[in-house]
This record gives C-alpha cells, structure tokens and sequence, in this order.
C-alpha cells in the first residue's frame, strides 16, 4: 500500500470497511472511537485466531472526545434539561475495552489506562505483568485516541500544531514549530508462548518521567539495554518518535550524535501524525518490520549495515514529558 | 519484569477526604455518629441543586486550595486528592521518600471537567475564547501529574478508569507493581469532584434519588453521587520491617472480571460481581465463612443492589458475613469509591468496628440477609472484602486482611 499525503495539520484517520469486523446493529449504535478501536481489536483477534482473550486492557489518554464534547455541549445549550443519555454512557474512558468485552462475552480482567503519553504503555506493563503472573496465556491489549474538531481547535490554541498547512511526506524538512495531529488505534495479541505465526517478541517496555535533560534520557536507555544484557551494538534499528516539531525533535538529534551514532534509525509519525498513545501504532511498524524483514521506504530509511533486522528499538517522547522504550525482537 | 513475583502486600497508611470528613480522623467520627454527608449543593452550580442531593466535601475550591499548596484554578479533583494522598504518606510516616522506588496509581473519572465546565460555555460561542488554563488539565492523566509532581513522585505514575471500580483497579495494579519488583511503595486509590456533567449524566439515565440514598432496601430509588478521594500506601514486606509503625493489613486479594452483560446496567445474576469476589477470595486463599464483612459497593439502584445481591447470596450462602455501603454516608464517589471504601475497610480492620447501612429499613425480598443497621465496635474482623462494581461491565474486589 502507497503512503496517503495530506497537507494538513490533521491527519484522519483512513477508516476500514467496519461491517467487515462489527455487526450491523452494534455498528449503528457505535461512536467513530469504538468503531475504531472495536474494529481493531477484532482484525487482530481474527488474526491472532483468538475468540476468547485471557484479558482485555485498552490505553486511551483523552477517551472518548466526540461524546463527552455532545454530552458538554448538551448541557450547555439546553441549559441542564432533557438531555439525551447516549453520550454521556458511550463518554466514559472505558467504553471501548467494555465494548470489546461485551461483543466477545468476555469475562476476563478488563482494564483501561488514561495516563496520556504514558497510557498505551502503561497497558503493555499490565498485560505483560498478567503474562508473567501465568494468570493467562494471552492478552488483547491496545490502545485508541481521537481528534474531534473541538480537540483539534483547543489543541491548535495550546501551540501544539504547526501554524500552516503542511504534507505529512515531509514533516521533517519543515525546520518549524509544531507537529500534526494524529489518531488512531492499534491493539496486540499478546501470548506468553511463540507460536509459527507470531510476528516479534515484546523483550522489554520501560517509561521514565519528565527527564532533566538528554544526559539523563542516555542514561535510561543505557541501563534499559544493560538490564536485559544487551548492548547499543546489538540494536539493529531505532524507531524514533521524531514529531516535525524543532524543539522536541532536537532530543532524537542529540541522541543520534550520541548514543545512536551510526544507527540506523526511522520515523513514523508522518504516517500516523503525533497523538499521545502513538507508540501503538510503532510497535505494530516495529512488529511488522520484524517479521517481514523488511522497513518501508517511507520511513525514511537508509541500511547502514544492511543485513539484519533481529532487534528495533522504539524510543519515543511526548512532549518531553513522557518518555518510553520498547525493546522489539526476532524470536 | 523478570523478577521473581514477591509474596506480602502491606497497608502502611490511608487517606480520605469525603463528603462526611476532610481527614481519617472526621471521617471515623461521622460513621462512629451516624451522620451522612448528603445535602443540597453549596459549591457545585448546576439548576439541580434544589432536587438532587449530592455528598459534597465540606470545603470551596479556594480553602481546599489553601490546605493543598495548589491555585484555585486547579480542578477539583486535583485539589481533593492531593489532601488525601498526602495525609495518606504522612500516616504512613513516609513523608520522606528519597531512596524509595515509590509510585503513584490513581484512579478518576472526570479529571479536570469541573474546569472544562467553565471554559467550554466562551468557547462554544467563540472557538478562539475561554481562558486555556480551563482545559490545560483536562485529561484524567494530568490530575495524577499534578499530585505527583507535589508529592515529588516520580518513578512509576499512572492513571487507571474504569468508571466505579476505578480506584479498585489502581490498588491491586499498584500491588502488582510491587510484586513484580518494579516498585517498593504505591500510594494509590481514586479521586473525583462532583461536576454537572456527571451529575446530568447520571440524571439521564434516572437512577439519582431525590431523597437520600437507601441501599439494599426493598424500596430503594438509585444514588447520589458524592466526591472525595481516598488512597492507601502499599509497601513490599522488606519495606514494611523498616517502617516505625506496623503496618495496619495485608491486602490480600484482588479480582478483576467483566460482567459482559451491557454497557450500563448489571446482569441480573451478577456474573461480573460473582467472579470478582470468587477470584479474589481465591487469590487469598480464603473461604467465603472467613469473610468477617462485606464493604459492599451498594449503590442503591434497583439494578446494582439486585446483582450484587445475588452474587453474594451465590457465593456466601448460607454463612453471610456482616455488611454495608458505605456510601450511604458519603454518596458515590465514582473513581474515588474503591479507594474511600478501601480506606474504610482497612480501618475496619484496624480499630474492630462496623459501620452502619444507613436508612435501612425494609429487606429487599429476593435476598435472604439484610446490611448492618447500627454501628458496632470491639469486633474481631480478620478478613474484609471491598467491591466495586462500575458501568461497562467492570467489576472488582479487594480482600484486605488482619496482620
């Protein structure tokens, strides 16, 4: 599939064929988020040939956006009365993971984390906690955010955006403020045990907070490898969370002159713009690399050592807030 | 991760502020006496407020802004869990935590809303109006940032929704953090404000009483909501032998299920409810008879009371150990009520005493028990069950258990 241009600070999402994974009436009654998420959830179940998932646990940093903006809105316009109760139960943070429950009849843990840069991570802590505790053999676990048109209108105010329209194709040739807006959902079947068709092994996830200055982000990422016996060396690629916007960017360049110096390393978000549970859709890029063993043109990518795609690195950070790491392997 | 899974869980120390008590020591005084904390509105603006009761915490926004070191432009639900949270650390002495591996799992689910509330009417009319620092901290995730940066956590924080049974999910996710090695101590539990848009969203779905609350009776007429937050200090077993106090219990039991029934309502036998409290009972390796009481999450709807209900006459019958809900006394506090009840329970153990059910007056007829009516003191409680029960099917039980 050919990369989708978009000269926008607002990269929607491109949206499937729902009804090829949600029936008709669940459908009809669904938000743009659940459909979103639900259907994720189900394409990967369907590959991962799981009906019945050991636990379902979904990240989500601002939730359901488009029906808590209704329900707001509502109340304001008709000044508290008779309002309608359909956004208000489809606005909770844990709508999408109890939809999932509900569609499959599955009884099992089921949590959702809205810890924003940090809520698809924290979920993959979770499930991957669950699988070490052997309270199950396998976890759906994913995470789903949204832009809505209010979002994206206070999100503009706050700066966080570029102040011009620009193509996602070249995101990073723009040397400007800002980034753009991304959405979107991913989820993962996670199985305590290899199977022929799994695509990677998860080796390691770890988020640090609030770091004080690159120095300290190295060290992190050092003590990260250190921790399970692995040297830089050993990292064949670095999937980084570079976003377009100059200030935040300047992390992954200093790194690159640093620790990563003679990497090889790509980009994701012109695919998928920046949205706090992004790292989602960089483990299914790093997944997906590692099985087909071979990296996207579009992600910018130039082998240096040409050979071997055995072990990626994802480093990413939200807004210097939120930093995390995940350690994707052949197994 | 790769560390071996570590045994005990320690209770080290609780805070709570509620509609009924602004520390431990007011709340306890309140269920000791008997006065609930429902009322008309004082501080939340909504039309309603001379037809639905609400359990407010006692305090404006500028005097909890006062108390907490925070502006008064903070959410409430920041402001409220801050008190808690720090009362929480100072009663487990560990004001200090440097050279801890501590973190902080909160739980809410209407993060800085009551804020949003303000903004959103100028920004309706004019998109590029309304002062930013209403929804700068919009997200749930930033009410646990802003208490944390206070509290100068910083190794593990995280926040968890899953509506009602919220903050129950932040304790034993926070306990597993501990067992798994990756921290030594959790303040955890839940936090959230009253705001109109939960109060109008709980009003749409008709289940607010216009009286106060009565759970678990046959003439039960749904729920008032409350805020507060409430939050425990978990410790591991090596921290919990160097701690000046001993610990006040062992958490020792967890269970988290989907009842998979409807996105609101609960199923009629309560399967999400019945295989929270089987698991966590398990997980503890406990038998129902040695429950000694049931905080229950006893809302007081029609649906919640009868399900819940069910499960516990499934599994307890015919051994029914003491109960009742609490938030007879501080309303529903939403994210906060598994940490307030968590709170409660933990002190149960604590000091040997039993908090009434309140307005209890007639025994719902499908059950064959009824809930404590009077408080009692000097009670041998080795083994308390918490539940929370929330929207989407969530449902989860603690166990909390005498040292």
């Amino acid at each position: 599939m050919e990369p989708v241009e978009y000269t926008s600070t607002r990269l929607k999402n491109i949206e499937p064929d729902y009804a090829a994974f949600i029936d008709a009436k669940s459908l009809r009654r669904m938000s743009r988020i659940i459909k979103m998420g639900v259907a994720a959830a189900m394409e990967c179940l369907q590959e991962g040939g799981e009906k019945n998932p050991g636990a379902i646990i979904t990240g989500t940093a601002f939730g359901c956006l488009e029906d808590t903006g209704i329900f707001l809105t509502s109340i304001i316009e008709q000044k508290e009365e008779m309002l309608q109760p359909t956004p208000f139960i489809q606005s909770t943070h844990n709508t999408v993971g109890a939809q999932i429950a509900l569609i499959l009849k599955c009884h099992e843990y089921n949590n959702t984390f809205v810890h924003r840069g940090f809520s698809f991570e924290s979920a993959l802590l979770d499930a991957l906690m669950l699988l070490n505790e052997a309270e199950t053999t396998n976890v759906l676990v994913g995470s789903v955010d949204e832009i809505t048109d209010i979002s994206h209108a206070i999100l503009t105010r706050f700066g966080l955006y570029k102040r011009f329209p620009v193509s996602n194709l070249s995101l990073f040739t723009s040397a400007s403020k800002g980034t753009i807006a991304g959405e979107g959902a991913a989820f993962f079947l996670l199985s305590s045990q290899p199977s022929a068709n799994a695509y990677a092994q998860l080796e390691g996830l770890a988020t640090f907070y609030k770091s004080v200055d690159v120095i300290e982000i190295e060290q992190h990422i050092l003590s990260f490898l250190s921790f399970r016996q692995i040297n830089i060396e050993d990292i064949d690629l670095v999937i980084t969370g570079r976003n377009g916007d100059m200030k935040g960017d300047s992390i992954y360049k200093q790194l690159e002159n640093s620790i990563f110096k003679n990497k090889s390393s790509i980009n994701y978000k012109q695919l998928c713009g920046e949205y706090s549970t992004s790292t989602s859709f960089a483990l299914w890029l790093a997944a997906n690399i590692i099985k087909s063993g071979t990296v996207p043109a579009v992600t910018g990518y130039e082998s240096l050592k040409g050979d071997k795609l055995k072990r990626i690195l994802v480093y990413n950070h939200y807004q210097n807030i939120h930093h995390s790491l995940m350690l994707v392997s052949a197994f | 991760m790769d560390k071996k899974i570590s045994s005990d869980i320690f209770v080290a120390g609780v805070g709570a502020i509620t509609a009924i008590g602004n520390n431990i020591s007011e709340c306890l005084s309140a269920l000791k006496q008997g006065k609930a904390g429902m009322g008309y509105a004082t501080y939340l603006e909504t039309v309603h407020r001379q037809k639905i009761p609400v359990a407010e915490v006692k305090m404006s926004n500028e005097q909890l802004a006062g108390l907490s070191g925070f502006s008064s432009q903070i959410s409430r639900t920041t402001l409220l869990s801050v008190l808690a949270a720090k009362e929480a650390l100072y009663n487990a002495h560990l004001e200090n935590i440097e050279g801890l591996r501590t973190g902080f799992v909160s739980a809410n689910t209407v993060g800085g809303m009551d804020k949003n509330e303000m903004f959103f009417p100028h920004f309706l009319a004019n998109p590029l109006k309304g002062k930013l620092r209403g929804v700068a901290n919009h997200e749930c995730g930033s009410v646990t940032e802003l208490v944390a940066d206070k509290l100068g956590i910083r190794n593990y924080i995280s926040t968890i929704s899953t509506a009602c049974s919220s903050s129950a999910n932040a304790i034993s996710f926070g306990a597993r953090l501990i067992k798994h090695g990756i921290l030594d101590v959790v303040v955890t539990g839940g936090t959230d404000a009253l705001t109109k848009f939960t109060l109008n969203g709980f009003n749409t779905l008709m289940i607010l009483d216009q009286q106060y609350c009565k759970p678990f009776d046959e003439n039960r007429n749904g729920l008032n909501l409350g805020e507060g937050a409430g939050y425990v200090v978990l410790v591991s077993e090596r921290i919990a032998a160097t701690l000046k106090m001993e610990p006040y219990c062992k958490l020792s039991g967890y269970s988290n299920h989907n009842d998979a029934y409807h996105q609101t309502a609960s199923s009629p036998d309560g399967t999400g409810s019945w295989l929270a409290m089987k698991g966590a009972l398990e997980r503890s390796g406990l038998q129902p008879k040695d429950i000694d009481y049931i905080n229950l999450h006893g809302t007081g709807t029609q649906n919640n009371d009868l399900a819940e209900g069910t499960a516990i006459k499934r599994l307890f019958d015919p051994h029914y150990p003491k109960m009742s809900s609490t938030k007879s006394f501080t309303g529903h506090t939403l994210g906060a009520s598994g940490g307030i009840e968590a709170v409660f329970s933990v002190l149960a153990i604590k000091h040997g005493i039993i908090y009434p059910n309140l307005r209890f007056t007639t025994p719902m007829k499908e059950l064959p028990f009824i809930p404590e009516t009077t408080f009692s003191k000097n009670v041998l409680i080795r083994h308390v069950l918490s539940n929370s029960f929330g929207f989407g099917g969530n449902c989860s039980s603690l166990i909390f258990s005498k040292l």
